[in-house]
């Protein structure tokens, strides 16, 4: 090097200098919002349109909403605590909330009983939606029908008991047989429970004589409300999930009588709206029983929608049946599996995890609809308020307010079902995801 | 050791019916068919005892009858001396109606709020949010009647708009929203009204031609076309020239309120809007959902891939993502279509009079014909929903992706 620079001393930076501030439009609130919000002219605008859609919307609902009036008899009289400003009239609510939810002709002094069954059924379903929880539940689970029949319906106690007891004899039964073959134990445990059930219909009345155990009975016609809903709902959803295994089996059977019998059930059921159904639940079903047949109302479109939703579910199912590789199906085969383990143990468990989304957008399309039963004079909880509630000289002129807790209380139900899919989705998701 | 089986024997026994494969599948098609007779020839038999018992029968005379009953909304001909058959086909068209207006709205609904769902702004993500998870998870019914009660209850009366002072005043003189409904200017057509639309027609297909014209010249040659407003062009500026030149043939209805109600103008019945309304939103966010999911499954590198050959983001969006989109989307899209038509059936909660409401409602309970007139209803939905299943298994297999 040369001498030139020989005495001046070099300049080496010691300390790092301390990082500066990034530019005050690039950090926190701002750059989100300059990110998120005004990224660029039409993105701007959106914005502005989308707050002044807010405040337009907020400017009259708040004031609906927070100037509500929870205390009242009637209209007229909530119209004079108002005195013109603008209110929501939620006295109604509050008023009619038993009938709202039971009904108007359940009786009052036993609304315990199916709000019991409402808390067993949170438990009851507990360990099928959470696979966490100690699998000894699930034995509550399979009670729970009976315990539910029991509190709703009432009468006596014998029938739900017997009822379950034809289930057990069927399981031993099935049991027994299942080492010959599947097929044999499955007819052989159907067979037992309904000789045992046939049987049971001769004990049952002198029983319930000798030793009375009951609730007082309420007929099906006087359920009603939200409760209406929910009990068409469960009992609809669960008895359509193992039809609409079997449907979607069937429909993809080598056996061409079986399947062509599932295929013309699963389109023609898809192809018309329940709506249909409900009216041949109302008016036509009585012509194909026998004479005399009395048969209630509640069961009849249960028979229906458990029809229309097993279709649906069918075809979900058929979908996560054909979604599995045809390896799976080979693999069984080649492992010696017959029919019935293979479908067990291999196909199912895999094809039923495929289908979760699509099972629980049936589940949760089926509960929006049992709305529909209000067209055929059954009082749900849609039926109570365009009927009873509105009719009433009392309330006539509320909808807003009936009609948007209906519709809040089935947000809270779907919404948190569908919440719950995907959840276990995420849960079931064992793949590896990249 | 070995041990070596006995053959099998060759002898049938009773127990290979349910244990030997071969077998089997008979056996269990012979059950089932026993039990479907069995069923069968039940139903048919108390069918048959049922009518007996009351004194009827299964015929379809009843359509030839006339129905003594007034339709409101009568897009053909009609009087309460019309018969069954009349009542039950301007049903028929009303059902049609209701589900045309409903899917072109629903499809205008999903499709931006689908995209807008995917929005880089936060505020519209949300608000879209918003309206797809409220609509999903309320039944279709509620909406349904919140829309009608805001039609009846919440708009003024026909007489409102009465007086020097009125309460309530048309929207720019033509559109008047009463609690009857909503009136709006019906187009008169006048001689020589013909050659507008004909016209009019012809743009529409020139400028298909023309844009047709230009992908050509692009992928021939590489010279690009506008497209837009040479579109536009010829869409607008030949029929206008010809509405003109024709001495504006085509002249509007305007309603004006004469007496206690509107006359003139077309009227929609509250019942049609709350019904039309109501299925296009609901349908629309589950259309929005597809749109969305649609877009998503394009894969990701595909949009690198178009990045990275130089292209724009709207080109992007409209040669590469959107066409592979469309694909996915369309027959989930479709089958919400059918929905949509099989939920119109609804109607009979407002009183539209589709074909639920005159031949499953007051056709059905004025002559009593249960069985015949169900069995008519849902023969219709059937023969719907089964043609839209066709078209869309054709679509289907045209539009599936061609592999090895």
């Amino acid at each position: 090097m040369s001498d030139t620079h020989a005495q001046s001393v070099g300049f080496v930076q010691k300390t790092q200098i301390p990082p500066s501030p990034p530019p005050a439009a690039e950090t926190g609130a701002f750059k989100w919002m300059r990110e998120n919000l005004f990224s660029s002219t039409a993105n701007a605008i959106m914005t502005i349109l989308g707050i002044l859609a807010i405040y337009w919307f907020a400017s009259f609902s708040l004031p609906w909403l927070l100037n509500g009036v929870w205390d009242a008899e009637n209209l007229s009289q909530c119209r004079e605590i108002l005195d013109g400003t603008s209110g929501a009239c939620f006295a109604v609510i509050a008023e009619r909330w038993n009938q709202l939810i039971f009904g108007f002709q359940y009786p009052s002094e036993e609304y315990w009983r199916p709000f019991l069954a409402f808390l067993l059924l949170l438990v009851a379903a507990a360990p099928v939606l959470f696979s966490k929880l100690p699998r000894k539940m699930l034995i509550f689970t399979g009670l729970y029908p009976f315990i539910a029949f029991f509190l709703i319906w009432g009468g006596s106690i014998w029938v739900p008991v017997f009822a379950l007891l034809g289930f057990v004899a069927g399981y031993f039964a099935f049991k027994k047989l299942e080492k010959q073959s599947f097929a044999m134990g499955f007819f052989g445990g159907v067979i037992a429970a309904f000789a045992f059930w046939w049987v049971s219909g001769f004990i049952t009345p002198d029983l319930s004589r000798i030793i009375p155990i009951d609730l007082p009975a309420v007929p099906s016609r006087d359920m009603g409300g939200f409760m209406l809903n929910l009990i068409l709902g469960t009992v609809c959803i669960s008895l359509s999930l193992p039809i609409g295994i079997l449907l979607a089996l069937g429909r993809r059977s080598q056996m061409p009588l079986i399947k062509w019998i599932c295929v013309i059930f699963i389109e023609f059921i898809r192809g018309v709206p329940l709506i249909t159904l409900l009216f041949v639940a109302n008016v036509v079903l009585a012509y194909f029983l026998p004479p005399g047949t009395t048969f209630d109302l509640i069961l009849r479109v249960i028979i229906m929608i458990t029809m229309f939703a097993s279709a649906y579910i069918a075809e979900v199912i058929r979908g996560g049946l054909a979604a599995l590789p045809k390896g799976q199906y080979e693999a069984a085969d080649s492992l010696g599996l017959d029919y019935a383990q293979a479908m067990r143990l291999i196909i199912l468990p895999q094809a039923l995890k495929i289908s979760i989304p699509g099972i629980v957008n049936v589940a949760v399309g089926l509960f929006k609809d049992t709305t529909l039963v209000s067209v055929i004079s059954m009082f749900d909880m849609v039926g109570m308020i365009r009927g009873p509630i509105l009719a009433s000289t009392d309330w006539n002129g509320v909808y807003w307010e009936l009609f948007l807790f209906a519709a809040l209380l089935f947000f809270v139900v779907c919404y948190g079902i569908s919440q719950y899919s995907q959840w276990l989705e995420r849960q079931l998701n064992t793949g590896h995801s990249r | 050791m070995t041990t070596i089986s006995d053959p099998p024997s060759e002898s049938f026994r009773l127990s290979m019916l349910l244990n030997d494969t071969r077998y089997r599948s008979m056996t269990f098609q012979f059950i089932a068919l026993i039990l479907l007779a069995g069923a069968i020839g039940f139903l048919g038999w108390n069918l048959m005892r049922n009518l007996a018992l009351l004194g009827q029968d299964i015929s379809y005379e009843f359509l030839g009858e006339p129905s003594g009953y007034d339709i409101n909304q009568k897009p053909i001909e009609y009087t309460s001396q019309s018969t069954h058959m009349r009542a039950t086909i301007i049903g028929v068209l009303n059902t049609l109606i209701v589900a045309f207006l409903g899917c072109i709205t629903a499809t205008i609904l999903g499709v931006t709020a689908g995209v807008l769902r995917l929005s880089k702004n936060w505020i519209i993500r949300k608000l879209m949010m918003v309206y797809v998870e409220a609509f999903r998870n309320v039944p279709v019914l509620i909406w349904i009647l919140i829309i009608f009660f805001v039609m009846t209850a919440a708009l003024p009366p026909p007489s409102a708009f009465r007086g020097d002072d009125p309460d309530s005043s048309m929207l720019f003189g033509a559109f008047a929203f009463t609690n009857r409904g909503i009136y709006i200017p019906r187009p008169i057509w006048e001689a020589g009204s013909g050659i507008v639309v004909g016209v009019f027609i012809a743009s529409v297909i020139a400028v298909f031609a023309y844009r047709r014209y230009t992908t050509k010249l692009l992928y021939d040659t590489g010279k690009l076309l506008p497209r837009g407003w040479p579109s536009l062009a010829i869409l607008f500026i030949p029929t206008l020239l010809v509405y003109f030149i024709m001495g504006q043939p085509i002249s509007l209805d305007l309603p004006a309120l004469r007496g206690f109600n509107f006359q003139g103008g077309t009227q929609i019945r509250g019942s049609l809007i709350a019904l039309w309304f109501a299925l296009a939103i609901y349908t629309g966010a589950f259309i929005a959902e597809n749109v969305r999911a649609g877009i998503q499954a394009v894969s990701h590198g595909q949009t690198e891939a178009a990045a990275s050959l130089g292209m724009r983001p709207g080109r992007i969006m409209n040669l590469v993502v959107l066409p592979q989109a469309l694909r996915i989307v369309i027959p989930p899209v479709i089958s919400q279509y059918l929905n949509l038509t099989k939920n119109s059936s609804l109607a009979i909660a407002v009183g539209y009079m589709d074909l639920t409401g005159t031949l499953g409602g007051i056709t059905l309970n004025q002559t009593g014909r249960a069985i015949e007139c169900i069995l008519l209803l849902m023969l219709f939905y059937l023969a719907i929903s089964l043609t839209i299943s066709a078209v869309m298994n054709v679509y289907n297999s045209r539009m599936q992706l061609k592999e090895r």
